[in-house]
């Protein structure tokens, strides 16, 4: 096949999910309909309260900040993907940059409003920037999420800048109004060496930067548990502890997404079973290293035993959380590590169910590190209702927790059909110089 | 140019006439005023003047009608009660003293608290809670309310400053500012606060009523409430709600700096030292290090014995 062809192949294979079908249609509709469902729950508590929650004055903090650390963390890997990867010169990574970006811009947008559904006040937002006081860590969070938020969106923005221009000259069926929107979003590129030069360095510059935004982001979230002095909480790992957790669901995440535009998008040739087999290896990597930590989060206190630790530690080892806490040790964490471990394992099939069984599990794991902690406070709980001394979550709180899941689904779906999910312009890049 | 632009130090004749005429009517009024004063000063009688101890420790005499004004407060005006309540006492170190000897879970401080502050009866400012540290050592009633901590950890996490801490060492809550994250639920050790997580008990009642940020009334759906060592009483001169309802005799509160407490029942007033160091005194979870302003004198001698039916709710942490 001649180089002409080649490209053109590349090229029509990469653009062909950039079109309106049924079954983005079904899908959208769908999902749209979850979301109003999601979204009247979230009316019923702004109107009757947060009483309509699972939530008391012991434990306050439940489902929904679980939810928000496990957006934030997911959100990291756009990080580990895009930028640690690459910087360190890690090619077989590229074709999944895009993947990546996509879903760490969904999380993090996405993460911001987990967290205002949690507040009792949502109308006096404001007031962090009003009133805000620097010494609160949610006020760190607000600014480097937002930081983070404005970085990965030029991280996804700034390379897919030559793709625009790509959409606009060859993608078929474009209406006359997208066409345009894409002409003006690629800002004139026309693909000189100086151009390309400038891309490539601003990509550097960026992919620099998001590193220690990115670790802020996660390790400042760690801290709303940390800065505490509360039994579960208070320990001085929990930053790294969540950043490699993070690292854990946010890769499970990319794979459940490589496996699907993989097939709806007809993408084998280019996210090949080699992909797959490296970033399983990868997550076997990160799981390693998020076992340690764990290791060290509840064999420390476990051994000593301090009293308040002591009453923690028994819920999660035999108590309430117990059964909770060993399905996401071992089907989150362990059993995926041996699993992987098999190169059988690291085919897209079983890597799905393997990535799925770990995204849940980061799920959960969030649970387990909130709620059990706020049921065992220093001093007794007495004189309450039932309903304040164990925490069980309403159907009203599952559907706001499930409403941003939905939102994320749907800003993924929207921009993975408007842009290449594959970085053509870089794709095409790459096999020149191989040429060469 | 001009030789008046060259030397500034000469002026025309018309701005001397100027200043001229300023200085007289200057020394005219101010000539009147004082003789005015003296005259006025002349007319009073000794009877209208009094003496008052400012925040200072300072013994001043003033003007009868000025006292008055001042004492007098706009209890509409929002902004004022924001400000004062803000500015706290100035000279005043609040503390409060609980003896644990005297206590029987009569529950009359927590009724008074819960109807001052229009709470519901799971909201608890203070709860009378039903210890036991170990297997052997006795169960005893121990009412906790907010510590109002010196090192507070519950302001610290505040996003909006919300939540502050006094110059009289009082610990607040603004809700009409807080923003209901409820950090501050989650960064308290000792279970001070509490949410209105639904609409509160007298919403509808309390609709027309100015927010008094001493009072936290009327409290606000999605805000926290907590504990105020009852600051709107304070500023009255009178004794907190729990203090004064308790039949018992368990409660001792004063100022620091004037080291004197009074006991809220029997209306005795000690030294507030003395009591401490007479009664081994200690403060809840110390090795936090959030230097509580609430004392306890240690279950002692126990007045009243430990209720048979609370002993196993007192034991429930030791089993596990």
């Amino acid at each position: 096949m001649s180089d002409q062809l080649k490209t053109e192949k590349i090229t029509s294979d990469l653009l062909r999910s950039i079109r309106l079908n049924k079954s983005f249609l079904v899908w959208m509709g769908f999902l749209g309909t979850a979301l109003l469902v999601c979204l009247y729950a979230y009316f019923l508590q702004l109107r009757d309260g947060m009483v309509v929650t699972g939530l008391g004055d012991y434990v306050s903090w439940g489902m929904y900040i679980s939810n928000f650390v496990f957006f934030v963390a997911t959100s990291l890997v756009g990080m580990l993907i895009s930028a640690v990867l690459s910087l360190s010169g890690q090619k077989w990574a590229a074709p999944l940059a895009r993947i990546s970006e996509i879903i760490a811009l969904a999380f993090a947008a996405v993460a911001g409003l987990v967290i205002v559904m949690d507040m009792g006040r949502p109308e006096r937002l404001l007031n962090v920037f009003i009133h805000g006081r620097i010494q609160s860590p949610i006020v760190w969070d607000v600014t480097v999420i937002t930081i983070y938020m404005v970085i990965s969106a030029l991280f996804l923005y700034i390379p897919l800048i030559p793709d625009l221009k790509i959409v606009h000259d060859k993608a078929g069926n474009l209406p006359p109004f997208a066409r345009k929107i894409y002409k003006i979003l690629s800002l004139d590129w026309n693909d000189t060496p100086a151009q390309r030069e400038l891309i490539k360095k601003s990509t550097r510059i960026i992919s620099i930067f998001i590193v220690p935004v990115a670790l802020a982001i996660h390790t400042v979230t760690s801290w709303l548990f940390a800065n505490t002095s509360r039994a579960g909480w208070d320990s001085t790992i929990f930053g790294p502890y969540f950043v490699t957790g993070a690292f854990v669901s946010g890769c499970a995440a990319v794979i459940i997404a490589m496996y699907f535009f993989r097939k709806n998008y007809k993408l084998e040739d280019y996210i090949t079973e080699k992909h797959f087999d490296k970033i399983g290896q990868l997550l076997v990597l990160l799981s390693l290293v998020y076992l340690y930590f764990n290791l060290n989060e509840y064999m420390v206190p476990g051994y000593k035993m301090k009293r308040a630790d002591a009453a923690h530690i028994h819920t999660l080892f035999t108590g309430s959380h117990a059964l909770l806490f060993w399905s996401t040790q071992i089907l989150g964490l362990v059993l995926p590590i041996i699993l992987l471990l098999f190169k059988k394992m690291r085919k897209p099939g079983p890597m799905l169910l393997i990535g799925l069984a770990v995204l849940i599990g980061s799920w959960f794991k969030r649970y387990i590190i909130v709620v059990p902690t706020m049921e065992h406070p220093f001093l007794p709980v007495q004189n309450v209702p039932v309903n304040f001394q164990v925490y069980s979550p309403t159907l009203i709180e599952v559907g706001v927790t499930i409403a941003p899941m939905i939102m994320v689904l749907l800003i993924v779906t929207i921009l993975a059909k408007v842009v290449p999910v594959i970085p053509i312009h870089e794709t095409l890049e790459h096999i020149e110089e191989e040429n060469k | 140019m001009s030789e008046k632009e060259k030397d500034p130090k000469i002026k025309s004749r018309r701005e001397f006439l100027q200043t001229l005429g300023i200085a007289g009517i200057g020394t005219v009024v101010s000539g009147a005023a004082v003789w005015a004063g003296i005259n006025y000063d002349k007319k009073k009688s000794a009877g209208d003047r009094v003496r008052v101890l400012t925040a200072e420790n300072e013994l001043v005499e003033i003007e009868r009608s000025a006292a008055k004004s001042i004492i007098k407060t706009p209890a509409e005006n929002f902004t004022y009660l924001q400000k004062q309540g803000r500015d706290g006492l100035a000279g005043r170190r609040f503390v409060m003293v609980v003896d644990l000897s005297k206590c029987r879970n009569a529950r009359k401080c927590m009724n008074a608290c819960q109807e001052a502050h229009h709470l519901r009866p799971e909201q608890h400012h203070i709860n009378v809670l039903k210890m036991q540290e170990t297997e052997n050592t006795p169960a005893y009633y121990m009412p906790k309310p907010c510590q109002h901590c010196d090192n507070p950890p519950c302001t610290a996490v505040c996003p909006v400053d919300a939540t502050f801490k006094r110059q009289d060492g009082i610990v607040l809550i603004d809700n009409e500012r807080c923003i209901g994250c409820r950090f501050c639920i989650a960064a308290c050790p000792y279970s001070a606060r509490v949410f209105n997580w639904a609409e509160p008990l007298h919403s509808h009642e309390d609709e027309n009523l100015t927010y008094n940020v001493e009072l936290n009334v009327p409290q606000r759906k999605g805000t926290i409430s907590k504990c105020l060592f009852s600051a709107d009483r304070l500023r009255e001169g009178k004794l907190p709600y729990c203090v004064s309802a308790c039949p018992n005799g368990v409660y001792w509160f004063g100022d620091e700096n004037e080291d004197a407490v009074t006991n809220g029942t029997t209306k005795e007033t000690v030294r507030f030292k003395k009591l401490l160091e007479d009664n081994g005194a200690y403060t809840l979870m110390p090795e936090l290090g959030t230097k509580p302003r609430v004392y306890y004198l240690p279950p002692k001698d126990k007045e009243y014995p430990f209720q048979e039916k609370d002993k196993e709710e007192a034991a429930e942490h030791l089993h596990v």
